[in-house]
C-alpha cells in the first residue's frame, strides 16, 4: 500500500510521513470544543446571570456608603454577614443556573444527534464511542463546574472593586469591606464545592440523564424522571418506607458527607479537613461507581444505537 | 488486494431478513455500485461494513472486523451517509476545525481549495446551506482524507442534476486513484453508469447479480426485434421483453444461452449492451416472479 502509493505524484508524497495516529487526547479535546460549539448556553447562561447581577449590584452602589456607615455599628459577626451577602449570591446564583444548564444539556446530549442524523457524521470519523461519551459527561461534570467558578470569582473581583472605588469616592476607609472579605478563602471553598458537589457528588445523576438522552426516542426529561417517581411510588406502596426517596434527597442536598462542603459560609481552615473527610467518604466513591456504570451503559448504547 | 471481504453476512430486524446470507468481495482500486430496490438491504450492508450495526456470519474491512474496531476503521473508510447528515448548527470552519482535529489523514489545505471553488463561504452555517452546497461540503470533507474506502450512500439523494453530476465528475478526476476504493448505492443508475467497474444487484437481502462492467458488456446484449423476427428471437428464452416504439425489445444472457453468440442475434435485428436501468429492471421484474435465490 505504501509502495503503491508513493507511486502516485506529488500531493500523496506528504502522506506516508504524516502519522496515522493522533495523541488519543486530541479526539477528546476537540470532541468537547464540539459541544462548546453547539451548546452555547453552557457559557452563555452562567455569563447573562453575572451580567445581571453586576448591573443590579452597580446600581445598589449608590447606596453603598451609607450601608457601610450604618454597618460600622454591628458587630463583627453581622458586619461579616452583611458585606458578604452579594458575594454569597453570586455565587448561588450562578450555580444555580449551571446546574439547570448541566441538565438540560445531558437530557440532550445523546439524543439530539440521533434526532437530527448527525450521529452519522460523527461515527463516520475515528473517534471512539467511549471518547464521545466521556467528553458529553465532561461537561456537566467538570466544564460547567470550572466555568462557574471562574465567572463567580471574576464578578466577584470586579463587585469588591467597584465597592472600593465608591467608598473611595466618598470619602470613607475600605478597610472594612476588605478585611471581612476573604476573597481568596472563599474562592478557594468555592472551587472545592463546586468540583466535590456539583461535579464529583451530582455525577450520577448526571450519568442518568445521559444515558436516558442515549436511549429515550422521545421525551428524554420524563424517561428520566419517571422510573425514579416509580421506584420511590413503589416502595412506599410495598414496603412503607421511602428509603429510595431519602437517598436521592440527600444526594441532592449534599448529604451529611457532601455537607461540610456546602455550606458558603464556613471560610475557615476546617474546609482542609472537611475535603479530606469528603474524598474518603464512600458515598463519593459508591456515587462514582454508579456514575461510570451509567456511563459504560451510555457508550454501550450509543454503539448500537442509528438516526431515530 | 481484497478491501471488503463477506462470507454468510446475516442480519435481521425481528422477523424481517434485511441481509440473507451475503458473499461478497470487493478489490482494491474497484468502484462498485451497489444497486437494489427500497428495502433490498443495500443500506444494511453499508451499515455493517461500515461498524454501525452488529450482524452475523464473517466481514473483514481492510482485514479490520468493523463492528469492535469501528473507530480505527474509521481512519481509513469514509462515508457520506446522505445529504442531510452534517449537523445543522455547525459553521463551516468548524467542519473543517473539527475533522482536522480528530482526523489524522485529513489535508485540510485540500478541502480549503475544494471549497475555494465553490459558494460556499467559510463563516457560514450548515443550516444556512442549500441541499446542495451541503453535499459539496461534505464531499470536500471526505475528498480531504486520504483513506482508502469511500463507501456514499444514496449521496446526492434530493440533489439537482447540476450538483449531481459535478458530484461525480468531482469524485472521478479529483480524488479516485487505483489506490482508492468506492461503493456507492443509488437510485439514479443512468448516471453512475460509466463511473462503475462493478456492479451489484440486491433483491431481499440476497446477491442477484455479482459482476464487472465488462461482463455485462461481454453477457448481456439487448436487441431491438425486426417485427416479423419475433417469435424466432423469443424462442431463445430472452431474460426480459419490452415494447418501445412498437417494437420489441428483448434482452439476453449469453451466458445462458448454448451456441448462441452476438452474431445470430445480430440477426433479429439491432444489438446493443443494456442500460443498467433496463438490465436492473430485467433481472429483478425475474425475481419477483421466480422463487427468491433462483433467478434465471
Amino acid at each position: 500500500m505504501n509502495a503503491e502509493s508513493n507511486a502516485v505524484p506529488e500531493s500523496f508524497d506528504s502522506q506516508p510521513i504524516a502519522p496515522a495516529a493522533i495523541a488519543p487526547t486530541r479526539p477528546f479535546y476537540w470532541s468537547v470544543q464540539r459541544e462548546l460549539w453547539e451548546n452555547r448556553s453552557i457559557y452563555i447562561a452562567p455569563l447573562a446571570v453575572a451580567a445581571v447581577i453586576l448591573f443590579s449590584f452597580l446600581i445598589s452602589a449608590i447606596h453603598l456608603p451609607s450601608k457601610m456607615r450604618a454597618a460600622l455599628a454591628l458587630d463583627p459577626m453581622q458586619q461579616q454577614e452583611l458585606i458578604g451577602k452579594p458575594y454569597n449570591f453570586v455565587a448561588l446564583s450562578i450555580m444555580a443556573t449551571a446546574i439547570i444548564v448541566g441538565v438540560f444539556y445531558s437530557l440532550d446530549a445523546l439524543h439530539g444527534e440521533r434526532r437530527d442524523r448527525s450521529i452519522l457524521f460523527w461515527k463516520s470519523l475515528p473517534v471512539s464511542d467511549l471518547t464521545t461519551v466521556l467528553s458529553k459527561a465532561s461537561i456537566p461534570i467538570v466544564i460547567l463546574p470550572l466555568l462557574a467558578f471562574a465567572i463567580t470569582v471574576a464578578t466577584q473581583c470586579i463587585m469588591l472593586l467597584v465597592s472600593t472605588a465608591v467608598l473611595l469616592a466618598s470619602g470613607q476607609s475600605v478597610a472594612t469591606v476588605w478585611t471581612h472579605l476573604p476573597l481568596f478563602q472563599m474562592s478557594l471553598m468555592l472551587f472545592c464545592h463546586l468540583l466535590g458537589v456539583h461535579g464529583l457528588w451530582y455525577a450520577p445523576f448526571y450519568g442518568w440523564l445521559l444515558l436516558v438522552s442515549g436511549w429515550a426516542r422521545r421525551a428524554a426529561f420524563l424517561w428520566a424522571a419517571l422510573p425514579l417517581l416509580a421506584i420511590g411510588l413503589v416502595e412506599k406502596i410495598v414496603f412503607n418506607t421511602s428509603h429510595f426517596g431519602a437517598l436521592l434527597a440527600s444526594r441532592l442536598t449534599g448529604g451529611s458527607e457532601g455537607a461540610p462542603l456546602t455550606g458558603s459560609a464556613s471560610m475557615h481552615p476546617m474546609t482542609y479537613l472537611a475535603l479530606g473527610r469528603f474524598l474518603s467518604s464512600p458515598g463519593l466513591w459508591i456515587g462514582l461507581a454508579i456514575a461510570a456504570a451509567f456511563l459504560a451503559a451510555a457508550v454501550r448504547l450509543r454503539r448500537y444505537q442509528g438516526p431515530i | 488486494m481484497t478491501v471488503i471481504e463477506a462470507r454468510g453476512l446475516r442480519k435481521a430486524f425481528g422477523a424481517t431478513v434485511a441481509l440473507d446470507g451475503v458473499d461478497l468481495r470487493v478489490e482494491e482500486g474497484r468502484i462498485l455500485g451497489l444497486i437494489g430496490p427500497n428495502g433490498a438491504g443495500k443500506t444494511t450492508a453499508l451499515n455493517a461494513i461500515l461498524g454501525l450495526t452488529p450482524y452475523q456470519g464473517e466481514l473483514r474491512v481492510l482485514g479490520r472486523n468493523p463492528w469492535t474496531e469501528r473507530d480505527q476503521l474509521m481512519r481509513d473508510v469514509c462515508f457520506i451517509a446522505d445529504v442531510a447528515v452534517l449537523p445543522r448548527w455547525i459553521k463551516v470552519s468548524q467542519a473543517l476545525d473539527y475533522v482536522a482535529g480528530v482526523h489524522p489523514r485529513f489535508d485540510r489545505a485540500k478541502a480549503e481549495s475544494f471549497l475555494a471553488k465553490t459558494t460556499i463561504r467559510s463563516a457560514s452555517k450548515v443550516r444556512e446551506l442549500s441541499k446542495g452546497m451541503v453535499a459539496q461540503l461534505h464531499l470536500a470533507l471526505v475528498m480531504a482524507i486520504d483513506a482508502r474506502v469511500l463507501v456514499l450512500d444514496e449521496p446526492t439523494l434530493g440533489l439537482d442534476i447540476l450538483y449531481r453530476k459535478q458530484f461525480y465528475d468531482s469524485l472521478l478526476n479529483d480524488y479516485f486513484d487505483r489506490s482508492r476504493t468506492i461503493v456507492v448505492t443509488t437510485h439514479q443508475v443512468e448516471e453512475i453508469q460509466n463511473v462503475l467497474t462493478d456492479l451489484m444487484f440486491i433483491n431481499r437481502g440476497r446477491i442477484v447479480l455479482n459482476c464487472s462492467m465488462e461482463e455485462v458488456e461481454s453477457r448481456y446484449v439487448e436487441v431491438t426485434v425486426h417485427p416479423d423476427q419475433v417469435a424466432a428471437a423469443r424462442a431463445l428464452k430472452p431474460i426480459h421483453e419490452r415494447q418501445a416504439l412498437g417494437r420489441s425489445i428483448l434482452l439476453f444472457d449469453l451466458m445462458t444461452l448454448d451456441k448462441v453468440d452476438r452474431q445470430q442475434l445480430a440477426a433479429f435485428g439491432d444489438v446493443r449492451t443494456p442500460s443498467i436501468a433496463d438490465l436492473f429492471v430485467a433481472v429483478m421484474g425475474n425475481q419477483t416472479s421466480a422463487a427468491p435465490g433462483a433467478p434465471r
